[in-house]
Order: C-alpha cells, then structure tokens, then sequence
C-alpha cells in the first residue's frame, strides 16, 4: 500500500484557545513495499504524523492517502477501522499494552477484535511465538511473568497476528541491550522481505535509518525537510543542516578521505561497506588515485 | 575505604529457582564512579537491588558502608543511598517539580527553610531550577531523569545508583543526563553505580564490572575491558566502534592495532594505503 500526505497539516484542540500547530505542509510518499526511516528531533512531528497512518488522528487540513482510501478533516469512523486491520503501529514500549491473562490470549486478542475466528488467532498465535524466537511453553504463561525483551516480543506478535500489510515501528529497540536491538532489527527486516510489507520505522537511531531503510523522511519543526535515501540525506547537508549525525561509519570515511586526499568512490554509511570500499582501495592500488 | 564490598554473593529469587548470582565478589571505594554492564538477565540489576535492600545474599555476604544489611540497619543504610530507576515517568510524586524534590527532604523532617534551601541548591546542580513550578508530565524524559537525580541526591547521598537511567531517553536527554552526572561528579565526592548498556557511558566510568550468566567476568578499566573485544561480544555486549571496524578489517586480511581512538586508526589506514 502506497502512503501518501498530501499537504498534511494538523492543529491539535483545533479551534479551541488550546490549539497548538503541529505539522503544517507535510508531503510525503511512501512506495509500498519499501523500507522507510522517519527520523527528527524530538517534538518534531514524528508521532503526529505516525497518528496519522491509520486514522488515530484526521488531517486538520489536507489529506492523507492510505492505499485506496483517503483519510480528510471529516472522514467517518468506519472508514478507519477498516484501515486500523492493515496498518498495525509498534508504539514505544509496547509491553506496556500488555493486559490479558496468558499471553496465547494476548496474541489472540487483536485479531479476534478484527473478526478473525477464534481457531485461525490460536493457530497464529502459536506461529509467531515460534517465529519471533520464544519458547513455545511461554503461551500459557502470564506476560508479566516474562523478561523484558520477552515481553517485548510478545507485544509485538500481538501487532503481527492481524496480518498488517503496513507495519509502523515507533523507536522499537528503546531500552533494550544490545543484543536484544539487533536481534528484533534483523527480525523487522525479516518480515519486511518474507511478508512483503511496506515497513516505517520512527527512530533516533541514524545507525539503523543508514542500515535499514531504503528511503528517510526528515522532520523538522512539524514539516517534512527531505525525503530522500540514506546516501543522500547524510552526503548531503541535509542531515547536518536538520541537527542529525552522520552514521559513525560515514564520518570516519569523510576523516580517512580528509587524511588521504582522495575519495572512497561512494558513500559507506554502515562499517561493512566502509571495510569493502577500503580493502578495494587497497588492492586497487594507489596508481589509480 | 570500600563502600560496596561483596564476598562470594549467591543469590536465587525463591528456594528452588535458578540462582541468578554466582560467587559474585567485589569491591567498590568511596569517589569512584563503577560502569555495571552485562546483557539483559546477566545478573547486573539483581545486584543493584541487593544493594537498596530490597533482597538478602542467599549466601555470602554483602556490605554497604561496611555493614550487611540487618532488619535494624536497613532505614539507616538506604538514607546514604539515592537510585533513579530507569523509566522516568513512573518516579514522580509530586505535582510540580519543586515539590517533587521537596518530597523526601519533609519525609526526613528537614525544617521548611533549610528544604527550600536545598530543593534549589539541587535543581540548580541538575540546570532545572527554572522549571521550579513546571508540572512533571511537561517535561522531556531527560528533564524528569535530570528531577529524578535531584531527588535522589537532595538528601546528600554519600552513593547515587543509577539503573539504567538513560535508556528510555533520546540522544538529546542520554547527554544531558551524563553531563549532570559528570558536573556531580566534580563538585562532589559521591560515588556513582551505573548500571547501562551504553558505551558512552562506560567510557566515562573509573571501572566497570562485567558481568555474565550471574557471575562477574571481571572489573576493570574502561580501556582494558575494551581490550577483551572477542569475549565481549561473545556474550553479548556491544563494541566501541574502532573495535568494530577493526575485527571485520581482520577478516579482510586487513590487520590493525586495536586502538580506541579514531585518529589513531585513521593514521594507520593511512600508513597502510601508503606503504602499498
């Protein structure tokens, strides 16, 4: 499903004193199929527009294109529930959100309240446990008597089980140790390849929107600045000029470069791009500098 | 003079659970500021919550201050001890910030001139003491980590336990908060515990405590433990990224010295291309 904001802007308690602005011209166009990273400053308009997605919040002015349907100012509620079973949100924490009994029944609960029948939900549920790497016996035990990054996955099967052909990812690693992030990054890109989804991910991380995403959208101050690739948004001011870092990788490739005199021939934004560029270097030789 | 000191720490939450401490044995001295680190389930916050009290060695021993922990002396040990804990909206009590810090100092009895006194001097110490009246829930989360310190050493806590306290944050609230902590560290002598996964913030520790599987893998400098690259990765933990860069070199038949700086690899990936 393709995304698409078209003018977005949005005053929340609109036309009340408390009205407060916060996105104002936001044009935006996600590619279905692809892998897109949203990243800004905090308070720059991230969630807002994430609210947006599935229809938690309407466009004050504007529209926001979801695949076939088209969410305006005053679009009815039936509309964006229909639109709520395809585009499932990852929110921050999502282990918060966890509430029932066994975590089977957890699983079970969102696509059941999507009208899946109650055999298929079971059945699904036990897939994705398996697949998201947790012990099979954890099923019938309390989700609040799991570790954290236990929980986590948990949560985010409970997303999954309703088949969402979008999946939106607010900052899913956070809190999490090492390990555990990359872990549940690889799983995300995973998913995105086997199960064909158009894949957003909200993040602080400029490691993981360079490593994962083939396309960024940049906030600042409630408008998109640039949607562009990786590549660009780091080569080119627009990171900088929007206070975002450099991958670390790409800003020792800009000090080795600075050092040699000579360029890599591309961009590495991650360190196994950068170790590539550089043994070819070598090899090369430097009679081609 | 050590402040924390464990000797052969074992620990199990119920009789016939796992024990999630090993012979666990340590000591930490008064001024330092000790990095704990270790993958999630490793060990690290059940140790922390042995040292608030919150749970007994099931054998061993483990002294605060120079005294295990009795049903007596309990009260009196955790008044030299503050901890923020790692979600910073699950700490609040009060409905403004002033009176949140203000909290603990009327709980003890300290007379209202001398808080008021304090409740600045520590926001001051943490750069919120223009937030005095602000409400809690409009802050960013490192502004509430940075209320939840001046809390925690309001009361002039000779050790402040930090537990995961910038992990929910953002780039933005991660460095405030470890500026605050680093500012503490100069004008005070209070010794810092800070359990993290962060790299950053184990550089600026005196010594960090590894730990894997319940068991301490070892204590030491930043610098040094960075120098058991493999074995760090091996169980989990992330690499600075020199480190990094340096291992997939090595699969490229590309051999560096495992240096911690940037410069310093930069010049020897110079040197190599040179000498080609």
């Amino acid at each position: 499903m393709d995304i698409v904001f078209q003018q977005v802007g949005y005053r929340y308690a609109a036309d009340t004193p408390f009205e407060t602005k916060a996105l104002e011209d936001v044009n935006i166009h996600i590619q279905s199929g692809s892998f897109t990273a949203l990243v800004g400053h905090t308070g720059s308009g991230k969630s807002t527009i994430l609210l947006h997605m599935n229809g938690l919040l309407k466009p004050t002015t504007g529209s926001v294109l979801i695949g076939d349907t088209k969410v305006e100012r005053h679009t009815k509620g039936k509309v964006l529930r229909e639109l709520r079973s395809k585009v499932g949100i990852v929110f921050q924490f999502p282990e918060h959100q966890l509430f029932e009994e066994t975590v089977e029944k957890d699983i079970m609960f969102g696509p059941m309240n999507f009208g899946m029948d109650e055999e298929r939900a079971r059945q699904k549920a036990h897939e994705l446990v398996a697949l998201l790497g947790l012990p099979e016996d954890v099923l019938q035990k309390s989700p609040f008597d799991l570790s954290g990054g236990q929980m986590r996955r948990v949560a985010i099967a409970g997303v999954l089980a309703f088949e969402p052909e979008v999946l939106i990812l607010d900052e899913p690693t956070a809190g999490l140790d090492p390990r555990g992030q990359k872990e549940i990054m690889n799983l995300f890109l995973r998913l995105h390849k086997e199960q064909n989804l158009t894949t957003i991910l909200v993040t602080h991380s400029m490691e993981d929107a360079a490593r994962y995403a083939d396309d960024i959208v940049v906030m600042n101050a409630g408008t998109t600045v640039a949607q562009a690739s990786p590549e660009e948004v780091f080569s080119t001011n627009i990171a900088l000029d929007n206070g975002l870092e450099l991958p670390q990788a790409y800003q020792f490739q800009r000090q080795l470069e600075e050092k040699l005199g000579r360029s890599l021939g591309e961009v590495c934004l991650t360190e196994e791009q950068f170790v590539r560029a550089y043994s070819r270097l070598l090899k090369e030789g430097i009679s081609h500098a | 003079m050590a402040i924390v000191q464990g000797e052969r720490v074992n620990f199990s939450y119920d009789e016939e659970g796992p024990r999630v401490l090993h012979d666990v044995s340590f000591t930490i001295d008064r001024g330092k500021w000790i990095a704990i680190v270790g993958h999630n389930g490793s060990g690290k916050s059940t140790l922390a919550k042995l040292m608030i009290g919150l749970y007994l060695p099931t054998e061993g021993s483990l002294k605060m201050f120079g005294e295990d922990y009795t049903e007596q002396n309990v009260w009196n040990i955790r008044e030299r001890i503050g901890v923020v804990f790692q979600n910073p909206d699950n700490q609040f009590v009060g409905t403004t910030v002033q009176d949140d810090v203000a909290f603990s100092l009327e709980n003890r009895g300290v007379p209202y001139e001398e808080m008021r006194e304090r409740v600045m001097e520590v926001l001051r110490q943490v750069s919120m003491e223009q937030f005095l009246d602000a409400e809690p829930h409009h802050l960013s989360g490192g502004q509430k980590q940075r209320v939840a310190i001046a809390g925690a050493i309001a009361l002039h806590p000779e050790l402040l336990i930090l537990d995961e306290a910038t992990s929910m944050l953002d780039p933005q609230g991660r460095e405030d908060v470890m500026r605050t902590v680093t500012e503490l560290k100069e004008t005070t002598d209070v010794t810092v515990i800070s359990i993290t996964h962060d790299l950053e913030e184990v550089l600026l520790a005196d010594e960090v405590l590894v730990m894997n599987e319940g068991k301490l893998l070892f204590q030491t400098t930043p610098e040094e433990m960075f120098r058991h690259g493999k074995k760090l990765e091996e169980i989990g933990l992330d690499l600075p990224f020199t480190l990094r860069l340096a291992n997939l070199l090595e699969r490229e038949e590309i051999n560096v010295a495992h240096e911690l700086t940037e410069e310093k690899l930069v010049e020897q990936l110079w040197t190599l291309y040179f000498n080609k």
